[in-house]
């Protein structure tokens, strides 16, 4: 459903995504991890088709984004890390706004609208100014967004920000029940539970590159990792914080 | 416990000092064409404005006896229509850096007192409010220096005089704002600010035009001279520190020992900052608290959407809702809005403005003149437009801002994108052009050719001038920015204008031909023909304009593609 070949991404000098190769099937729920800055957000944005890849290409359900974005981004749905929308817009008229721009209108919308709005407890903020929401209820909003022209594949970077446990819980049910329908989801996050409770495969970016990807045996397998937790390959991969350093700062 | 040890004022205004000396060494690396361009012309303004004020000066020194009063009383005029813009901008920053701005969080919460936070964020204010008038004032006071010999020390003095001058508004604007949002929610106090701002500078440029100064050039309309410099006398008074500051530098240069004017400001502005500092330290915490509440749930302009969406009924769907959205915004956002007030304001004047010319004060006026004075209000109509566009079509794509993530994730094309920002500018432009064209040339009484002429000219140059703004609107966006009314003052908006000015200039001359061939016709008495000369002539208007419009919004589109977030 995804597929990710040789992609890169330069900021001058900075590479920030060194050349991944990486492929997420149909019907799958995919955690995308890696420490601040190793080039997650980076890589999701380039399949959300914000950010233009230096090198490499992304394919979107055989649609390539490059030769033919329009169609690419059709089948996807994007939940960005920080919730910034029209302040100004009412809950309603920014989804029906995110629905003409996917080319959807009429009473089918509207009746989509009032599902999700309903799902996420939103209906009784529906005609309110987007500003008086919470961080979690922007959130959710955006997620309902993303969800409201039935997309194929859901990209989600860090996703449970801002939900209370409640909110979590339910996210963690939608999600998997979208990839139990044949959905894909894309999914960074720091919450390495949810990622060990829920995803069917993992991959660890590192410096723009992947070290480690596959379900939880092929990567404890790949890192030699014995029966260790996420947590541990992780910082394993990723470096931990040394003990002198933690005393330093704590004495 | 021990009372942690305070950090001092530098400590807390490092992060916008350090924020300032690395914008502005991103501003020279980010491109030598750009800061040359920007000093190029910030040097001619300063240049333009010792020219005018030198002359003036000189030609005053030269007139015996009502020369100095004369320059005396300009000077403490000009200096009092400062303060008031000067309070007027501090009442909007102060809201911002006191209360709304993004390091407040942090210094709140940190153990800095009230008296240090007071100081620097009265700094803050102040610096942000007077830069601009700090820097008009060195020209103007460079002539006063020179013309009327003020030796080397006189900077000193200069100084000494606007530094009190300029912290008393920021004091008084500071302690308004505190007071403001202790009864408003912050939000509601900006909106409020903004429209109180906005509907004073548009009140002050109304009353100076309707006053109609020119007269004051026109001697004969005056019974006397005492009449005139009683005429004078009326702005100002000896309880302004405005006057104060005026008689400390002209004291100065006219060798007047008077220690009062110095007293006064100084003494004035150390008082304002003591009972500012206490009413800080009484009101600033339950103000601040209050400022993190009160956002806008109340909903504007429903009526109006059912209205547009019935309109635009018949579009594509992402065409309609991108027009809605845009219109929405625009009536909700106060700080975009409110801009109307000054447009209203704008073209008041400019209607008046053709109205008093004497052209029809009883004499048959030469249809040369006529013509010629339609010919130039098609300039000026221009410049209207271009500065309109600048406030309403330039800063489109930067409104955008961080909500383009989601439409560069969606499967929008932005040309339907461009399309509705362009047409949402254009078409309110269009009425406007033809609006004020056609007034002003009935005004004027224009001939049937002239007003053709105008009509056609400034419908093209319309089009073209909405495609150039969206086109640098792309080109230089601020998608950082909270407030929609500052966008146009950015670098971008200063080579739209420019740009737009050599396009008119160039439609202008384009036209003299034709012009002037109708002009020759006239005046040999025969009927205007359309030759080759003025058919290449108008052919070549309509092609600039057609390519003016075309190429920008092409290039805007490939800088939309090309833009990363």
């Amino acid at each position: 459903m995804i597929r990710l070949t040789k992609l890169t991404k330069r900021y001058c000098k900075f590479t920030a995504v060194d050349g991944i190769d990486l492929e997420i099937r149909k019907g799958e729920l995919f955690g995308f991890l890696g420490p601040n800055g190793a080039g997650k957000t980076t890589t999701m944005r380039m399949i959300a088709g914000i950010l233009q890849p230096t090198a490499g290409t992304i394919e979107i359900a055989g649609d390539d984004l490059a030769a033919d974005p329009l169609k690419a981004k059709q089948r996807l749905g994007f939940i960005p890390d920080r919730p910034y929308v029209y302040d100004k817009l009412t809950g309603a008229e920014f989804l029906r706004f995110v629905a003409a721009l996917y080319g959807q209108d009429g009473e089918a919308v509207e009746r989509r609208m009032e599902e999700l709005l309903d799902l996420f407890e939103l209906l009784p903020w529906k005609d309110e100014l987007v500003e008086s929401y919470s961080h979690g209820m922007r959130q959710k909003l955006i997620i309902s967004s993303a969800l409201l022209h039935r997309p194929e594949v859901i990209v989600v970077d860090e996703p449970m920000v801002g939900l209370d446990p409640k909110g979590q819980r339910f996210l963690k049910e939608l999600f998997r029940a979208f990839v139990d329908r044949g959905g894909t989801v894309l999914m960074s996050t720091h919450t390495l539970d949810t990622v060990e409770e829920m995803c069917d495969r993992i991959g660890i970016i590192v410096g723009g590159k992947i070290l480690a990807c596959g379900t939880m045996a092929e990567v404890r397998q790949q890192t030699a990792g014995g029966d260790a937790k996420l947590e541990e390959l992780f910082l394993k991969l990723t470096g931990g914080v040394i003990d002198r350093e933690m005393d330093l700062i704590l004495d | 416990m021990d009372q942690p040890r305070q950090p001092s004022l530098t400590t807390i205004t490092i992060p916008k000092w350090r924020t300032a000396v690395n914008r502005f060494r991103q501003e020279r690396s980010g491109g030598s064409g750009r800061f040359l361009l920007l000093t190029l012309v910030a040097l001619g303004c300063w240049l333009g404005i010792f020219g005018v004020v030198f002359r003036v000066l000189r030609y005053l020194q030269s007139t015996s006896e009502v020369g100095v009063p004369l320059a005396a009383k300009g000077l403490s005029i000009l200096l009092l229509s400062f303060a008031s813009l000067l309070l007027l901008s501090n009442l909007v920053t102060a809201l911002s850096a006191f209360f709304l701005a993004k390091d407040l969080d942090l210094l709140v919460s940190s153990p800095v007192d009230w008296l240090h936070l007071y100081l620097a964020k009265l700094g803050e204010t102040l610096l942000h409010s007077s830069w601009m008038v700090a820097l008009i004032a060195v020209p103007i006071f460079t002539a006063y220096g020179l013309v009327f010999d003020g030796g080397f020390l006189f900077p000193l003095v200069v100084i000494g005089a606007l530094v009190p001058y300029f912290v008393l508004p920021s004091v008084v604007g500071s302690a308004l704002t505190l007071a403001l949002v202790n009864i408003f929610p912050a939000r509601r106090t900006r909106d409020l600010l903004s429209l109180i701002a906005i509907g004073a500078v548009g009140g002050l440029v109304l009353l100076f035009r309707l006053v109609r100064p020119e007269r004051l050039s026109r001697p004969e309309g005056m019974r006397n001279l005492i009449d005139y410099l009683q005429g004078l006398q009326a702005p100002t008074s000896p309880f302004l520190p405005s006057e104060w500051a005026s008689q400390m530098i002209m004291n100065w240069l006219q060798r007047t020992g008077d220690p009062l004017p110095v007293l006064l400001l100084w003494s004035t502005a150390a008082a304002f900052v003591v009972l500012g500092a206490m009413l800080h330290g009484r009101l600033y915490h339950g103000g601040f608290s209050k400022a993190q509440e009160g956002a806008e749930r109340f909903v504007r302009g429903r009526a109006w959407s059912g209205i547009g969406a019935r309109l635009f009924r018949s579009m594509p769907a992402a065409r309609r809702e991108f027009v809605l959205k845009d219109i929405r915004l625009f009536f909700r956002d106060t700080t975009q809005w409110s801009q109307l007030i000054l447009l209203a304001v704008l073209l008041v004047v400019y209607v008046f403005n053709i109205k008093s010319l004497p052209l029809f004060s009883g004499e048959k006026v030469p249809v040369f003149l006529v013509t010629l004075v339609v010919f130039l209000n098609l300039g000026l109509a221009g410049f209207v437009l271009a500065a309109i566009a600048a406030r309403f079509v330039f800063p489109a794509v930067s409104l955008e801002g961080k909500q383009m993530w989601l439409l560069r994730s969606s499967p929008l094309d932005l040309r339907a994108l461009l399309w509705s920002k362009y047409w949402t500018g254009t078409v309110p432009l269009l009425v406007l052009a033809v609006a004020i064209t056609a007034g002003t040339n009935l005004l004027l009484q224009a001939t049937p050719f002239m007003m053709v002429v105008s009509l056609g000219t400034i419908v093209l140059f319309t089009f073209a001038l909405s495609a150039l703004a969206l086109c640098f609107g792309a080109l230089y966006p601020r998608f950082d920015t909270e407030n929609a009314a500052q966008i146009p003052t950015s670098f971008g908006g200063l080579v739209f204008m420019m740009s737009a000015v050599v396009l008119l200039g160039v439609v202008l001359v384009l036209e003299a031909t034709p012009v002037l061939g109708y002009l020759r016709a006239q005046f040999a008495g025969e009927d205007a023909t359309m030759g080759l000369g003025m058919l290449a002539s108008l052919g070549g208007v309509v092609l600039l304009c057609g390519l003016c419009t075309v190429i920008p919004l092409r290039i805007g589109l490939r800088r939309m593609e090309a833009m990363e977030f």
